[in-house]
């Protein structure tokens, strides 16, 4: 048992959940689906760095500057960008759902609640 | 050289009348018809005045190369073929132009129709004078286009535009073929230049994509020369003005398919193939285009399905695949252009003057016009091979090489009996139209009072039946040495192949030829007669047999059923439903994702690295996390309680950070996902706070599948990923982020320095994202305001503790800000921090309280934020260095000592306003919807 498999498995576990509830028929479902989808891509990405314990990339002299004694601080500075963004636009769904919730008073992801979608499509 | 330039011009000089003609006004019809007869005339003149060299045996070239290395080149070619054909087009046209000058009612938008008719007349030119194949094809698909536009010409006529669609759709789709077919033969000969395929038949011939090739080509001409079963756009195209019909359907146009016989012969014929496609395809036509014109009622469909079986005469002859046959065939295709176009015309003026085109009604018209008439029987027995006509002599040519015809048994019998019958049946036609239309009693229900037309209009008729017969009289005289110049081109061994000797004379002797063509003659005469008597053709109302339908309801048929899958296939893929779309996008992604490895699959990256031994910490704490994250999609219908669970998620995924040493990344992670967990409880508030039960039980259990699917997919990609070795560019940063960017905190100083962009980006998206909030609920009064807050008192402690925190929080704030650039934090965090400080003063003081204290609209602060941030980027260009160059230096401080600080502080600070701005923004938008406690409700 190593910490990759865990991690691999848990990965996999929060994109399940995550693709399960991103297929949901309310937004707020969906919403809530595509967070755990973005940490799971945010782990992924990160993991990219390998499982490297207790050496942050803090530089401290003394120690060669390698990655034999620090862990890569590429992937890590691209998650924090992955994350305060994704967050920008977590909030901006939300927002929205909010308005067209108010606007139809449906919260449905077409917009408009089956039955009554259908009833306009026989108007049509 | 001279002569050579005359080529662009010819092939150009319709386009540019065509452009110009498109530009005068519509109503003027002298102007447009003065404009066009120009053009068509100067055309003709220059085909003429390459004559002389043509006749001496050269062939013409000019040439620009556009692209060599697809071999692509624009240029002209004019031998023997292309000047007869040129000739022949602009010979012709010079009469139409004068034709429809009378022909077309005041009514009719002139300019577009003569600019239509430049267009048509300049692509055909294009095919016939290009040199290069591809060049050709363009020009092929030109025809068709323009042929649509004239054919739709009366485009309130529903018959007009669907026969137009027909042949568009018909020749269009013919036109695709042939691309296919030389683009293969490009490929087998080296080059698309057509001296060089003309010169390498044996090579095609050889090749085994030849028989491929040779279909392709032979559907484009088919296509366009109308060939059975393609025949049967053809009549439709009847619905166009009589010019059009008597210009494109039936001299140049639909002959351009047997004009590319002729040319690709030597490349592509001379072989079993060739004759085993062509000539079954020309017989056919050949006879069923002759039987279905005996028993049209229309004038023009008559000669439509006339022209039809010529055209069927035509391919046989090339299909005969002898050098005679070939001479026959050019012979031929001069011919019916010069009596067909002329009996084309005449119908018109018969329609014209008498009002319809119905030949029940259409009964003694020699009485009313009886030059016409006189025109219109010549023509006709010029069609029907009467002898002293033009008609007569390709047609002895035809029946000469088909009772010659020597290959297999069938066919030896086959050529000379359809021979025989095809021509009684020509005859059989050809004496209906003279006999029902200017004989046989009086002129039933007519709308006008027939008359002869005006002088001018009959002119072009008069010219071409004079040639018909000048040529059926001294054809050695008037047309040898054309003929003999056309033919030539027209086969092996390029331009100057050794013609097969043959005499065009009336009398060649008693022949069995001649016994046929007397047979056809007294047998079509007496078919027709039959016919009358028996059945009186008049009250036929379908044609006899299968070949009723036309093609039409096939074409109906095909086209419905295209159209209809279309339809379902749209509906199935693209109907609106988010959850269908989403599935398919996962599905699709998973597929992928498997592809590579369905089979073999890829070697792996590397040799696997051995792991790192798992602690009893990281299990609970994943397992925690695995636990949320399922119970999340257990109980995801009690929205409140998933928000928690995923809290815990998130949760997991800070403590994950923090265990794979990103401690920057923790930080953000937790105070992120704080924010984004209190926004989504705002929401909560104006959303159900439950899902409804969902109806699918079918569609869960679907979608259970598709996240396993993908869960494993991912799961296994990680493993994968996480066990193999790997190199990275990060060393880099490590070695200079101290001495180059002034940090120790390599994260920070990739944000701000290095990647200083890419956080320049976030940073706008983060306050577009606010303002954009702020915009959609700026007046937004919601329809249904839950009950304020009530005013009584609430827990004094909150509050209390609240306010406390805020100054520490500020404090902290500030260090984490000022200590990013060399320990964990940096502007991100700080901002966050700050922020959600606020926010808990708002949600344990209330929002009156806070905006009492704290006036100040957030909108400036993202301003501010990203005002600061560009200052600093573009404040080293005043020191000469590139956007957000950052340096650094040390401050002496009296008690502090030295401190580093590094102009990248400036960056961070417009980081972190920008942050708080944005977030408080959002939050405080939502927030504001619900109205302050005390309220009246």
């Amino acid at each position: 048992m190593t910490v990759e498999f865990v991690l691999a498995i848990g990965l996999g576990v929060l994109t399940a959940a995550g693709v399960w509830l991103l297929l949901r028929e309310r937004v707020f479902d969906v919403i809530v689906g595509l967070t755990l989808l973005s940490y799971a891509v945010n782990l992924f990405i990160f993991l990219t760095g390998r499982v490297r314990p207790g050496r942050p990339p803090i530089v401290e002299s003394g120690l060669a500057p390698t990655l034999a004694h620090y862990a890569d601080p590429l992937p890590q500075a691209l998650v924090l960008t992955a994350i305060v963004i994704s967050f920008a636009m977590t909030a901006l769904i939300l927002v929205i759902a909010l308005r067209a919730r108010a606007e139809t008073g449906s919260d449905h992801v077409d917009g408009a609640e089956p039955a009554d979608d259908a009833a306009g499509q026989r108007e049509r | 050289m001279q002569a050579a330039l005359l080529l662009p011009v010819l092939a150009l000089l319709p386009f540019a009348g065509s452009v110009l003609v498109l530009a005068s006004p519509n109503a003027q019809r002298m102007r447009a018809v003065s404009l066009a007869a120009a053009v068509v005339v100067a055309a003709t003149a220059l085909a003429l005045a390459a004559a002389p060299a043509v006749f001496a045996g050269e062939v013409l070239h000019w040439r620009i190369d556009w692209m060599p290395q697809l071999g692509l080149s624009f240029g002209f070619r004019m031998d023997g073929l292309a000047w007869l054909f040129a000739l022949l087009i602009g010979g012709i046209g010079m009469l139409i132009v004068l034709y429809a000058a009378y022909y077309l009612d005041p009514g009719d938008p002139a300019a577009r129709f003569f600019a239509f008719l430049l267009l048509f007349m300049g692509a055909m030119l294009g095919v016939v004078l290009a040199d290069n194949l591809l060049l050709l094809v363009v020009f092929w698909e030109l025809t068709s286009l323009a042929s649509f536009l004239l054919i739709g010409y009366w485009s309130h006529e529903a018959e007009a535009r669907q026969g137009a669609r027909m042949a568009l759709t018909i020749t269009g789709a013919g036109g695709l073929l042939l691309l296919g077919g030389v683009v293969l033969l490009g490929h087998i000969v080296g080059s698309f230049d057509l001296e060089a395929v003309l010169a390498s038949g044996d090579l095609i011939r050889a090749h085994p994509l030849y028989p491929v090739a040779l279909l392709l080509v032979l559907a484009g001409a088919f296509t366009k020369s109308a060939q059975f079963p393609f025949h049967f756009w053809l009549p439709h195209a009847m619905a166009a003005p009589t010019p059009v019909s008597a210009y494109l359907h039936s001299a140049t146009m639909v002959k351009a398919g047997v004009f590319l016989l002729a040319r690709m012969y030597p490349a592509l014929g001379g072989s079993d193939l060739w004759f085993w496609t062509v000539a079954p395809v020309g017989l056919v036509t050949l006879l069923v285009g002759a039987y279905i014109a005996i028993f049209q009622h229309d004038l023009k469909g008559l000669l439509a399905y006339s022209t039809i079986s010529h055209l069927g005469l035509i391919t046989l002859l090339f299909g005969i695949d002898t050098r005679l046959a070939v001479v026959a065939a050019v012979f031929h295709i001069l011919n019916h252009a010069t009596f067909k176009a002329s009996l084309f015309m005449a119908a018109g003026i018969i329609d014209h003057e008498a009002g319809s085109r119905d030949m029940r009604r259409l009964n003694g018209l020699w009485k009313s016009m009886p030059i016409t008439a006189v025109l219109g029987t010549v023509a006709s027995a010029a069609m029907a091979g009467v002898p002293l006509l033009n008609g007569f002599l390709s047609k002895e040519m035809f029946f000469t090489e088909a009772v010659g015809h020597n290959s297999s048994a069938v066919m030896n019998f086959l050529l000379p009996a359809g021979a025989l019958v095809a021509g009684i049946f020509a005859v059989a036609y050809s004496v209906r139209f003279i006999h029902d239309v200017f004989f046989n009693g009086e002129p039933v229900g007519l709308p006008k009072t027939p008359h002869e037309p005006p002088r001018f209009m009959r002119l072009p008729v008069e010219v071409l039946v004079v040639l018909c017969v000048l040529v059926g009289l001294f054809p050695g005289l008037i047309i040898g040495p054309v003929l003999a110049v056309g033919a030539q081109a027209a086969l092996f061994g390029g331009p100057y192949a050794p013609l097969p000797a043959y005499k065009l004379a009336i009398w060649h002797g008693f022949s069995l030829p001649l016994a046929m063509s007397m047979t056809a003659t007294a047998g079509g005469v007496l078919l027709y007669f039959a016919l009358q008597r028996r059945f009186n053709l008049h009250r036929l109302a379908r044609l006899p047999g299968w070949l009723a339908s036309g093609g039409r309801e096939a074409f109906h048929v095909v086209t419905e059923a295209k159209l209809r899958t279309a339809r379902v296939v749209t509906e199935t893929i693209e109907n609106g439903n988010l959850q269908r779309y989403l599935f398919l996008l996962v599905a699709v992604a998973l597929l992928a994702g498997l592809a590579p490895h369905l089979g073999a699959g890829p070697a792996p990256a590397s040799a696997p690295v051995a792991g790192t031994p798992l602690t009893f910490g990281v299990l609970v704490i994943w397992a925690i996390g695995m636990a949320a994250a399922t119970g999340t999609t257990i109980v995801y219908r009690q929205r409140l309680l998933a928000l928690l669970l995923l809290g815990a998620v998130g949760l997991v995924v800070s403590l994950t950070f923090v265990y794979l040493s990103a401690p920057d990344l923790a930080l953000t992670q937790l105070l992120v996902e704080m924010v984004t967990i209190i926004l989504m409880m705002l929401a909560l508030h104006w959303l159900p706070p439950e899902s409804p039960r969902e109806a699918s039980r079918l569609r869960q259990v679907r979608d259970f599948v598709l996240a396993i699917g993908a869960g494993a997919g991912v799961a296994a990609l990680s493993h994968a990923l996480l066990t193999s070795d790997f190199d990275s560019i990060s060393p880099y940063f490590l070695r200079t982020s101290v001495a180059q960017g002034g940090g120790a905190n390599v994260v920070n100083v990739i944000l701000v320095d290095y990647r200083g962009f890419d956080t320049m980006g976030e940073i706008t998206v983060l306050g577009l994202a606010g303002i954009v909030i702020h915009a959609l609920l700026a007046g937004f009064v919601p329809a249904r305001r839950p009950a304020p807050p009530s005013a009584e008192p609430r827990s004094p402690f909150l509050p209390l503790i609240a306010r406390l925190l805020l100054p520490l929080a500020v404090l902290l704030s500030l260090h984490l800000f000022l200590r990013g650039h060399n320990a964990p934090g940096g502007g991100f965090i700080a901002g966050l921090v700050l922020a959600l400080a606020l926010i808990l003063q708002y949600v344990a003081n209330g929002r009156q309280w806070v905006e009492q204290r704290l006036r100040t609209d957030f909108r400036a602060w993202i301003g501010a934020g990203l005002l600061i941030a560009g200052a600093a980027g573009i404040g080293s260009w005043f020191f000469g260095a590139p956007f957000l160059t950052s340096s650094y230096a040390y401050w002496a401080l009296p008690v502090l000592g030295a401190v580093p600080l590094a102009s990248a502080v400036v960056f961070d600070l417009g980081v972190c306003l920008t942050v708080v701005g944005a977030t408080m923004l959002a939050l405080v938008s939502i927030g504001r919807l619900t109205p302050p406690e005390g309220a009246p409700r």
